[in-house]
């Protein structure tokens, strides 16, 4: 397996990561050919319980990408928010459903540099323009976390996936570091860091 | 504690206001056992309840959701909902999601306390 992270529970994978070399290698599990040449490519159940794991991966990869404090626990939120709604509304919280995070760092010629995030599913499919955050000002419980993910990322799309299933990109570009400022700017004092 | 959760919660009484301190995580799992605490608060008729989350390091939406849903309640109950010590991540998806208008919120216990 070599240098992959897995844990297994009754002989079935719940949280996998691998590197890219494994990715391109194939392994005959991953129908998502998509995913191949990934960076990073995560594989997990429907469980509540790993979205914590997808969460602090995509944090410590893009703190190491040089992002900003904030903008590191903001996309960490967005891949949250966007497995939260994959449970709830897609599997309807069927906890050993399969769901693929892909990331890629963005690094082309004039574009300023980030990281895309691919997000799959095998759930039942809806049409991409129906998947909307609610109107804010209308204040009432739910609805939230479409809001949130297009807020915070620069650009989401969503379609369906040839065969089955959803797929969710998210592009998150890096703001240029202020003169004299460092990556880690926007964490006052620590205060509340989500290390 | 159910499989995965990070959560525990404080539940303290002072004169006539309860104060909830949830501490650890409100991520998806963790909102049903936050929104059965603040729905104990809200049971105690207290006319004030401070929601103290100076020990929550994470929160997404279903977490704000149950927050909303407690507004709700106080407003139909003539309860005042004092949120407190919120640190700049959680803070932000309030920002985010427009509700840092719609609540009350206080830097800090001590300040909500002190609020009239």
């Amino acid at each position: 397996m070599g240098g992959a992270v897995r844990k297994t529970i009754v002989g079935r994978p719940v949280l996998r990561l691998s590197t890219q070399e494994e990715s391109s290698r194939g392994n005959g599990m991953n129908p998502v050919d998509s995913m191949k040449g990934a960076h990073v490519r995560m594989e997990l159940l429907s469980s509540p319980v790993y979205t914590s794991g997808a969460r602090d991966m995509v944090q410590a990869v893009t703190r190491r990408m040089g992002f900003a404090e904030l903008d590191c626990s903001q996309i960490a939120l967005a891949v949250d928010e966007a497995l939260c709604n994959i449970m709830r509304h897609g599997y309807e919280n069927k906890p050993d459903q399969p769901i693929w995070v892909g990331v890629w760092p963005v690094d082309e010629p004039g574009v300023p540099g980030g990281i895309r995030i691919v997000i799959e599913d095998v759930a039942r499919q809806i049409e991409p323009e129906k998947i909307k955050g609610r109107e804010l000002h209308d204040v009432k419980p739910g609805g939230l976390g479409v809001h949130v993910i297009k807020e915070v990322m620069d650009k989401v799309t969503y379609e369906k996936r040839p065969g089955g299933g959803m797929r969710l990109t998210m592009i998150k570009h890096q703001k240029p570091v202020p003169v004299g400022g460092s990556a880690s700017d926007g964490c006052e004092g620590g205060k509340g860091c989500h290390a | 504690m159910p499989e995965g959760q990070t959560l525990q919660v404080g539940f303290e009484t002072q004169g006539e206001t309860v104060i909830v301190s949830p501490q650890g995580e409100i991520g998806y799992s963790e909102a049903t056992v936050f929104r059965t605490w603040l729905r104990k608060a809200h049971d105690s008729k207290s006319p004030r309840i401070i929601v103290d989350l100076a020990k929550v390091d994470y929160m997404n939406t279903p977490g704000v959701a149950t927050l909303v849903e407690s507004l709700q309640i106080s407003k139909r109950s003539k309860t005042r909902l004092i949120l407190c010590g919120m640190n700049e991540k959680v803070f932000a998806i309030f920002k985010i999601a427009r509700l840092d208008t719609v609540f009350e919120i206080c830097p800090n216990l001590a300040a909500a306390i002190s609020k009239a």
